[in-house]
This record gives C-alpha cells, structure tokens and sequence, in this order.
C-alpha cells in the first residue's frame, strides 16, 4: 500500500484539518467530524448530509452556497453515527427544518432515522429525510438492503441546494428531493479494487484482465465480472443498463455524468463521456447539461459511473442557479 | 424465579459480554470480513470498552439507566448498523425496566422482547434474514417458553443459550437478505452471521453472573 497518510487512524481528521486550513469561507467542527457554512440563515431550510469518508469530495466538498449547510464524515466507509447528525441539525436550522441527505446503505439509513428522532426529541427541529437508491446495478431490491445510492445523490444536493436557497419550504425542498431521486440512474465499473487505509491491501481481487461491471462505491459487488473492454464497449454495458431500467427514451433531455472512482484520470473520463455521448445520441436523449469529474469516488479504485437524470423546466434552471462549494462552483 | 436481580448484577451482564466480544473480536472480525466490510468485531469491542467504561463513570442507580446508558454509548461509538441495532436493543431494554430495582426473571425476560422489537423496527428484518434477529427471536422465545414452565433460573439462562447458538448456527445455510452481505445472493450461503454470532455471546454472558 502506497498512501500519502501519516496515520491510517487519523486520516479522516487531519484530512478534515486540510479542509479547515484550505477552505477559510468553511467552518469545522473537529469533535463532531462536521463540515459546516457557518451561522444558519433564519428562514431558509437547512440541508445535511453525510457518510462514510473515501468518496471525497462528497459529501465536505459540496459545503457551500447553493448546495449543502454541513456534512458529517464518518471514518473510512464507515457511516458517521448520531450524535454528528445530530450535532449538524442543530448547527444549520435556521427555524425552517432541516433535510437530511441518505445514500442507501444499511447502516447511513439506520444513524440517520436516529438522529432524526433525537433532533425531534431535543431540539424540536423538524427533520425530514430522502434516501437516495440509483444504482441500477442492485437488481434485486426486494431481497437486498435495496438500490445503493451513488452519482444521483451530488446532483441532488446541487438541486435541493438552489431550492432551499430560493426559500422553498422545507416540504418543497423535500418533495424535489424525492423527485430528483426518481428521475435518475447510474451504474459504475470498477479496473481496479480500492484499497481501505486502515486495511492496507486491497478490498477485492481482480485480475489485470477483468473488471466488475456494476460495483458498489465500496467495492461491493456488481452484476458480473467480465473481461476488461474498450471505453466504447463499457459505455455500451453502463449505458444499456440505465437507460432501459427508467427507462430514457427519444426525446428525454437528460444531465449526463461520468463519475471517476478515484483513481482514473480525467482523460479518461473524457473519453468515455465521449462514447456516453454517442449512445445517447444514436437513442434520440438529448444530453442539455453534463458533469464529467471525479465526484463521488471509492477512495483509489480505477473506473467509473455514469448517472443520467431526466430535466424539465423546474429541474434545469436549479442546476444552472450559483454554486460556491470547494468542488463544484460557477454562476455569481 | 420471583427474586430480583441487583442492578449491579446487570451491569456485571454486560462487563462478561464485553469481555466475551473482546476474546473473539478476531472471530467477529473474519466473520464479518467474508460477508460484510470486516469490521464487526472491532467496531463491537470499541464500543462496549466504551460502554463500559460509562458505566464505571456514571454509575447508574437503577437498571433503566444503566441499560439506557449502554444502549446510548453503542449508538454514539459502534457506527456502521450495528451501532443502532445493539444500541436499540439496550435502549429498548432499559425503557421496558422503566425505573425498577425490582428486575425478575419475568421483567428480564420482557425486556429482552422489547429488546428484539427495537432491533426488527430498526432494522427491518425478519426470520431467516440472515442476521441477529436468528438468534436473537430463537433466545427470547426459550426465555418465554421456560418463564412460562417456572423453570430454575438458571436452566432458563442455559436453554436461552442453546437456543441462540442453534439460531447462530442455523444462519450459515442462510442466504443474506439483509445489509452488505445481501449484495452478495447466493456467495453469502455458507458463513456464519457475525451479528447472531454476538448476540450468542450476549446470552453465554448471562449464563456467567448471577442474573
């Protein structure tokens, strides 16, 4: 294991630490691992989230204007536990309810339905939750933990974010939330396993000939492992999955976004946004936004997701409204 | 079986349990490694140290806030599921002794049902899932059965026992429905729950004090 660490213990907090000193608009709260904006604004609905850490910059990177008030890091792909929802809660509502942010996975859904109870208990703050579940690898969803959530939950943030910057309700908010969740998919394929710190080998083999079409952000398995392919056959693979599982048809203007894992340049990226492209192009979607980068990673696996969310005229213009977070700006 | 339970004695319950998933924190840990993301038995073990060492500082006065406190410090510091699942379970059980030093086998025994009622609303699951719940219903249901036929106390304990680690044993064939391992259909048949596996210590540790 080659790791620029010093401690695979501290990793999450000196990281945090990095964050603090190289990010002055954020604040840090270092006992509850919380990335915050500051003083919440009265009026406007505050939104969380949070999760393992390993998949930066989700969800600290997308702190800011237009997008989340706090996100809570848990230790490497390990949910963060109640009392830091909690905590964050309390640090961002402004009197007009909070929304919390879930990917699907047991043990996130689970921390965060209790740290909802607790805000209610405590504080009296109103919380409401929606869990996001794209990835269309999970086929089985009735005998399974569900869908897991991946590249739909940063669109999402950028979404909700605008709305609640608008003065949206908290029940607003929520609702787009909900819809935003329903109109997108994704799929990833892991080249290569991850490797967790304090593990320090890899979390899966895979042979230099193979990759796992469909794997989960921490290497969890996927629909089948197939012989290594070209970016134009992968796209083939990813695109034939998500598109039909909505489905995407003629005419859908959609987001496109290529995700990398971690450990594929953004070269590559770039040549597979290209074939995503032409698929979608010879399926009749039109692609009216894209996002091509590394978002949501499983700490140095090589591959990638690609996600697509269906627009409408309420979707576009929050996508296209100002975002100031570490990881995604643009807009004034 | 109408003599109570010192609020101690409880406390004494969940100091074996500790030291039980210390023991086999590596057991726990392989466990979990071959079905899950490998970390149960570390995760477990740190926050029942934790536990443990609340209980040294608090002192609780009366069983309720003993369990209360436990089921709070899981929760705070095991993370992952098994953090609200072990912790609702104290939790639950503490609320269902709401304020009694008096704790009989019956109230234990009660208490142990609210316990596993936590553990299925907060975790959803149900028989044959592949989980605690395997071992935790089968251990509750002996507890019940011998409750009802005034067994020893102790002979209750010991069948409560048997009945988890048959529960424990019995997830091996299971094919996961539930959390990570259910990623992995039938690649999970075969091994062992590391959940049910803990819960099995739970029991053999009330098998150890004088409850």
């Amino acid at each position: 294991m080659k790791k620029l660490i010093n401690d695979p213990q501290n990793i999450v907090a000196e990281a945090l630490r990095g964050i603090e000193a190289a990010h002055s608009e954020l604040r840090v709260d270092h006992e509850h691992k919380i990335i915050y904006r500051g003083e919440p604004q009265p009026g406007k609905v505050g939104i969380i989230s949070g999760g393992g850490s390993g998949h930066e910059p989700l969800h600290g990177g997308f702190v800011g204007l237009g997008m989340l008030d706090a996100a809570c890091a848990g230790e490497v792909f390990t949910s963060p536990v109640p009392d830091q929802m909690l905590a964050a809660t309390k640090l961002v509502d402004g009197g007009a309810g909070v929304l919390h942010v879930v990917k699907n996975y047991t043990g996130d859904v689970m921390n965060f339905e209790m740290a909802a109870e607790l805000a209610a208990a405590e504080s009296g703050a109103q919380v409401l939750s929606v869990v996001t579940d794209d990835d269309v690898a999970v086929q089985d969803s009735t005998w399974t933990a569900g869908r897991r959530g991946v590249g739909v939950t940063v669109l999402l943030e950028k979404i909700a974010g605008a709305a609640a910057e608008q003065g949206r309700s908290l029940e607003q908010v929520a609702e787009l939330a909900h819809k935003v969740n329903a109109n997108g998919r994704s799929m990833g394929v892991a080249l290569t396993s991850c490797t967790v710190p304090a593990a320090g080998k890899p979390t899966f083999d895979l042979g230099e000939d193979e990759m796992e079409l469909g794997v989960g952000i921490h290497g969890e398995p996927g629909r089948q492992r197939v012989p290594l392919a070209t970016a134009r056959e992968i796209a083939e693979l990813v695109l034939e999955a998500v598109l039909t599982d909505l489905p995407f048809t003629r005419g859908d203007q959609v987001l496109a976004f290529v995700n990398g894992l971690g450990g594929t340049p953004l070269l590559e990226l770039y040549v597979m946004y290209h074939e995503v492209d032409k698929i979608l192009s010879a399926h009749g979607v039109q692609v009216v936004r894209s996002l091509v980068g590394s978002y949501v990673t499983s700490l140095d696996m090589a591959g990638t997701s690609v996600t697509l969310l269906k627009l409408d005229d309420e979707l576009l213009p929050l996508w296209d409204a100002p975002v100031r977070t570490p990881a995604l700006r643009w807009g004034s | 079986m109408s003599e109570s339970v010192k609020t101690e004695d409880l406390g004494q319950w969940i100091r074996v349990f500790a030291r039980l998933v210390a023991e086999n924190k590596d057991v726990l840990t392989d466990l979990d490694a071959a079905i899950g993301d490998g970390d149960h038995g570390a995760n477990m073990d740190r926050g029942l140290r934790a536990a443990v060492a609340a209980l040294e500082e608090a002192k609780p006065a009366t069983a309720s806030s003993l369990f209360n406190k436990i089921g709070m410090t899981l929760v705070s510091t095991v993370g992952g599921a098994s953090g609200p699942l072990f912790g609702t379970l104290f939790l639950r059980f503490g609320a269902s002794l709401s304020d009694t030093d008096d704790v009989t086998m019956a109230h234990f025994t009660a208490a142990l049902r609210a316990g596993l009622e936590g553990v299925v609303a907060r975790g959803k699951a149900e028989a044959g899932d592949k989980t605690m719940y395997d071992a935790l219903a089968p251990a509750v249901d002996a507890l019940e059965s011998a409750m009802s036929q005034e067994t020893a106390k102790a002979e209750a304990l010991q069948q409560a026992l048997v009945a988890a680690e048959s529960g424990r044993d019995a997830t091996t064939p299971m094919l996961a429905r539930k959390g990570r391992a259910s990623y992995l259909g039938e690649r999970s048949v075969g091994h062992q729950d590391p959940g049910a596996t803990t819960v099995a210590l739970l029991l053999a540790a009330a098998t150890e004090v004088p409850l």
